[in-house]
């Protein structure tokens, strides 16, 4: 049966006259525009480009690693690589990420409204973004800064003689980019959604973002205000956090970490919610327990601003902080889980297909389960006081970082892949590159949660000979799992000019960003959609063929 | 301890492993099995209460036992017992350096003898470092400006790594030692070889030559208070507060007087920042300290063959 | 798509002018919630360092300027006054009351951060001004008891005051700035009892700044005060 959804008709093998892509070329056109989509794309540039800059630090890491002594980069160069992939990868990857890119892209679409509340400022946010990368270009170039991305104090005020006020700004400046993005899918969320489309309509991924928000919006100044505080006392040798001048460096802590836990809710509620758009579309069926996955996710933002502690079980706080710390850090596992039991069952009496996208989501369910359970094991005291500062904490945070989070975004960005290009990537080389990336992924770090075991610290340019063996399976692992980066890098550049034309919805999904063109037109909708269905009515929609269709 | 630790990180390690083989298997199986066949279409599930309620309470009952045991072990990791012998350890840019109570000094090393309970007591004189013991899975960050304290019982002998486990510049991943644990004959031996005085010993003669003496007397009210048998005990200082007197305490009175005014005394005494080095004021406080002791047993050793520490005249004051 | 006669502020993405205004008052609400988050980072280590060292947070508290304090708030709950003022007259289409409001208000932000700088002019002299210059001698007036206090933590009492006045001092200016934009925009008639938003949420900017400020003052400046 035909649904009020599907009732678009778009004349297959016609790619639309005018499109967001072609409507205007000129450079002015893109770096003064205010469509959303635009912008996502404008993100897509600089936001890869910032991850293989990270990506080029890993990799300087992994080959320093390889063998016990420090024979490829001095001391003080390797501490910087070190910190220098943490901020790259932390601010100027992970967080705008799925959010900036996809989210952009997508939010409108997805709730029928012709752009963002705030076009002007998310062009903004872009700005921001950009200044505050290249600020942190030139705070690379003129010397780096070597504090770690966690820039503790006294450390970081009076002991490091690099440029750790400009990165400090750096950060500060792309905070607001973020604080923009999050501020404008709220209000869009509020006041824009199309006639008919109630809360429990949305599209899980549009819960997410918008979880995600709550978080952007209250955290981030909190970061904001402590980079200041760090560059203040550093310029004027104030004593806020220096005890030789009064104060107190486990404050720094505190305030650091009140960010910077919600932070990583931020990087991986949004990849959730691709997940989430992802199962449903390919076991062509509504997400099992809709209302308590988009719950979750709000559980899991307003419960992630309860346990930032739990970053200093040993930092110097009282036994009965670390305790109530750790209580609330097992809680906020609770809601991740609900989750992953709920993407499962979806799966029962589904009709699955394994196109690439699908793939990801498996990958994401299986590594983001191990590192929320490796999370669990850190907010165990008893254990934590061995782990933490060690190669475990490191294997943890990419588990959920690289297992969950990028590859999340890999599957949403072959997903919505035709509807932002026009065009379909070639299925096997995206297959290829998948396994890649997991294979590699894996053997990259799960070694480290053994190293960490047995007693490898973080941030260690040398070590004991006996922590080889682990490490040079590490580096092997990168390697892999680098290929499997670079390849997709190739071919959905290639798939631009050489990828057959996408149709308006070639998986047959569900959601209104699939009721327009491929790609969409400058305004998103000819008319404003009126919504009467449930998301993921999958039961009104007819399947498509096996695989990644083709138009025509 | 360490066998404790393990002991928990196997349970967790299986809990997880199951949980992750769990949904492992759940995933393939069933997309395997609802694989997309021409003529099946999707059978659409809304949800399940139930479901959702199980799955939600059963595993945080599961993590209340993480927590219950990580915390049972970690309350005992932060509870040094009473009769533990004390080192005192003082990290920078970029080693060790330890002082115990008989006044051996080391760098990046520390003797202990088997079956000892030992306490550390360590501040740092620049940044924040980290003492980290794999072998006896235990660490505890190392600040400045205060002391933090780290307690063990080794009861191998054997060398252990130590590392310093709080990045703190260039040489981070060099600050690294031993920790020797020696039978006790053998520690013994190795601790009568050292030179120099018990660290109470130097405090001791601080106290004089800095002139503390002449204001915390303890045979009449001076203008400071008596300190005999101050450490640990409760404090009633002037704006209405009771504090307990323990490291910290003295080593803040020492470097910021002002700070916590005992009751009835006057805000007259000087501050010692920057006169005294790390090492000198941890000579003080241990001589502070070791003045709330009985006038028998030591606090340090079992074997020690060495005379104890000369106690200063004992005037009882409540 | 025919093009209806509408408001010319209103923007195309937008169904109507009613969805643009609820967007845009939602959205200067959620910044300001960012704001309170900002500067409560500041309020933390500030609440955090008066309780560990009291004494000195009192004795540099009572070395501030009590009289220039008090003034510039009474400048500032006058302005935010003239602020709904000029709200009001926005609403009933009366452009000149509305710029004379504007331009008072202006006066007023600009009056406060004169006398501001006179306040850190005082404590420049008085050698307050954390950094190498920095020396207090002052004691903690306890009713009368002089307690001396140790100068470091006197330091940091005078280390937050200034980036906290400062931080809002920069809010300060920033908002003088913007409504200087507006005043030049209501003068030439862009605002109408059916679209006057722009000022609205420009002065919810201005009372939040104004909240700041009223809590500022007594954390900072009355600290044990007694006479």
């Amino acid at each position: 049966m035909a649904s009020k959804a599907a009732s678009i008709v778009i004349p297959a093998n016609q790619p639309p006259k005018l499109n967001y892509l072609n409507n205007g070329s000129s450079l002015k056109s893109w770096l003064l525009t205010t469509d959303h989509k635009r912008i996502a794309i404008l993100y897509l540039i600089s936001v890869t480009a910032f991850f293989m800059l990270g990506g080029f630090f890993a990799m300087l890491i992994r080959l320093e690693l390889l063998t016990p002594q420090g024979d490829l980069l001095q001391a003080d160069t390797y501490n910087k690589v070190f910190t220098m992939h943490g901020i790259v990868m932390v601010f100027f990857f992970l967080v705008p990420v799925v959010p900036a890119i996809l989210g952009n892209f997508l939010v409108p679409l997805m709730i029928g409204a012709k752009d963002l509340a705030f076009p002007r400022i998310n062009l903004l946010s872009w700005y921001l973004y950009v200044i505050g990368g290249v600020l942190f270009l030139h705070c690379m170039l003129t010397g780096g800064v070597d504090t770690g991305w966690t820039f503790y104090t006294p450390y970081s005020t009076a002991g490091s003689n690099t440029n750790v006020v400009e990165a400090g700004l750096a950060i500060f400046i792309a905070g607001f980019s973020s604080i923009f993005t999050g501020l404008n899918f709220i209000v869009t969320v509020h006041r824009m959604r199309a006639p008919g489309l109630t809360w429990d309509r949305l599209p899980l991924f549009i819960w997410a973002n918008y979880a995600t928000s709550l978080i952007m919006i209250l955290g981030t100044p909190v970061i904001a205000i402590t980079m200041v505080l760090v560059a203040v006392e550093r310029l004027f040798h104030l004593g806020i956090f220096d005890p030789s001048l009064g104060g107190d460096p486990v404050l720094f802590q505190h305030l650091f970490w009140f960010y910077s836990h919600p932070a990583v809710y931020i990087m991986i509620l949004p990849s959730m919610g691709v997940v989430s758009e992802l199962v449903a579309c390919f076991a062509r069926k509504r997400v099992f327990g809709y209302k308590f996955v988009a719950m979750s996710s709000v559980a899991i933002a307003v419960f992630g601003f309860l346990v930032w502690a739990h970053h200093l079980f040993v930092a110097g706080i009282s036994l009965y902080a670390a305790l109530v710390f750790s209580l609330l850090s097992f809680l906020v596992g609770v809601p991740s889980a609900v989750k992953v039991f709920n993407w499962t069952a979806t799966l029962y009496k589904g009709s699955i297909s394994y196109a690439t996208p699908m793939l990801y989501a498996f990958g994401f369910i299986g590594l983001f389960t191990i590192g929320g359970l490796t999370g669990l094991i850190l907010a165990t005291i008893g254990i934590d006081v061995h782990v933490t500062d060690t190669y475990f904490v490191i294997a943890h945070f990419h588990y959920v970082m690289v297992g969950g989070v990028l590859m999340g975004y890999l599957g949403g960005l072959h997903f919505w892949w035709p509807k932002i290009s026009g065009r379909m990537y070639p299925e096997g080389w995206a297959k290829l590159s998948a396994l890649f990336v997991f294979v590699g992924f894996n053997l990259t770090f799960f070694p480290q949660f053994i190293l960490g075991y047995v007693g490898m610290p973080r941030r260690y340019w040398q070590y004991p000979p006996e922590f080889q063996v682990l490490n040079v399976l590490s580096t092997a692992g990168a390697s892999i799992l680098a290929v499997g980066y670079l390849l997709p890098m190739i071919y959905l550049l290639w798939s631009l000019r050489y990828g057959p034309i996408a149709e308006a919805n070639p998986w047959g999904a569900a959601g209104l960003e699939w009721q327009t063109t491929s790609p969409p037109p400058t305004f998103n909708f000819d008319e404003t959609p009126v919504v009467t269905w449930e998301a993921y009515n999958y039961d009104e929609i007819p399947p498509k063929e096996l695989e990644a269709p083709v138009a025509g | 301890m360490a066998s404790q630790v393990d002991a928990l990180y196997i349970y967790l390690l299986l809990v997880s492993g199951l949980m992750t083989a769990l949904i492992f298997i759940a995933v393939a199986v069933l997309a395997i099995k609802y694989r997309r066949v021409p003529g099946r279409d999707a059978h659409p599930i809304e949800g399940s209460t139930v479901l959702e309620i199980s799955w939600s309470v059963i595993p945080f009952f599961v993590m209340l036992t993480f927590f219950i045991w990580g915390a049972v072990i970690f309350f005992e990791e932060r509870t040094p017992p009473a009769n533990a012998t004390e080192v005192y350890v003082v990290a920078k840019q970029w080693m060790w350096k330890i002082e115990h109570m008989e006044g051996q000094r080391e760098i990046n090393e520390l003797h202990v003898p088997t079956g000892q309970n030992v306490k550390l007591i360590m501040t740092s004189q620049d940044v924040i470092h980290s003492f980290f013991i794999p072998a006896f899975r235990l660490k505890q960050d190392v600040l400045p400006g205060r002391y933090t304290t780290l307690w063990f019982n080794a009861t191998k002998p054997g060398r252990y790594h130590l590392f310093c486990a709080e990045y703190c510049g260039t040489q981070h991943s060099g600050m690294g030692g031993d920790i020797i644990v020696m039978a006790p004959q053998d520690y013994a031996q190795w601790m009568a070889g050292g030179p120099s005085a018990p660290l109470q010993e130097t405090g001791k003669q601080l106290f004089a030559s800095l002139g503390c003496v002449t204001c915390h007397r303890s045979d009449v009210q001076g203008r400071g208070p008596n300190l005999i048998g101050v450490y640990n005990k409760p404090v009633l200082l002037e704006d209405g507060r009771t504090v307990i007197a323990d490291e910290n305490y003295v080593r803040e009175s020492i470097l910021d007087p002002t700070a916590k005014i005992v009751k009835g005394f006057k805000p007259v005494m000087p501050t010692f920042q920057g006169i005294i080095s790390d090492e000198q004021l941890n000579a003080l406080v241990a001589y502070i300290k070791s003045l709330s002791q009985p006038p028998t047993g030591t606090a340090g050793l079992q074997d020690q063959p060495a005379p104890s520490p000369a106690q200063p005249q004992k005037t009882q004051v409540q | 798509m025919e093009h209806e006669a509408h408001n010319p502020a209103l923007l195309h993405h937008f169904a109507d002018a009613q969805q643009q205004k609820n967007a845009a008052s939602l959205g200067m609400w959620l910044f300001l919630v960012t704001e309170i988050m900002f500067f409560g980072g500041m309020f933390c280590a500030y609440l955090v360092y008066r309780l560990a060292h009291f004494n000195a947070f009192a004795a540099g508290s009572q070395q501030l300027n009590i009289w220039l304090g008090a003034t510039n708030t009474g400048v500032l709950i006058v302005s935010s006054v003239t602020v709904v003022l000029a709200v009001k007259a926005a609403e009933a289409g009366k452009r000149k009351v509305l710029v004379g409001y504007l331009v008072v208000t202006v006066l007023l932000g600009m009056t406060f951060l004169v006398i501001k700088g006179f306040e850190y002019k005082e404590k420049f002299e008085k050698h307050h001004v954390p950094g190498a210059t920095f020396n207090f001698t002052d004691k903690f007036d306890d009713n009368g008891k002089q307690i001396p206090v140790n100068p470091k933590e006197a330091e940091l009492f005078f280390s937050l005051y200034f980036v906290m006045t400062g931080m809002h001092a920069l809010h300060m200016i920033i908002g003088c700035g913007l409504f200087s934009v507006l005043t030049v925009l209501a003068w030439k008639g862009h605002y109408t009892p059916g679209y006057f938003t722009p000022i609205e949420n420009a002065g919810l900017y201005w009372h939040l700044v104004d909240i700041i400020w009223i809590y500022l003052f007594p954390l900072l400046y009355l600290i044990s005060r007694h006479s």
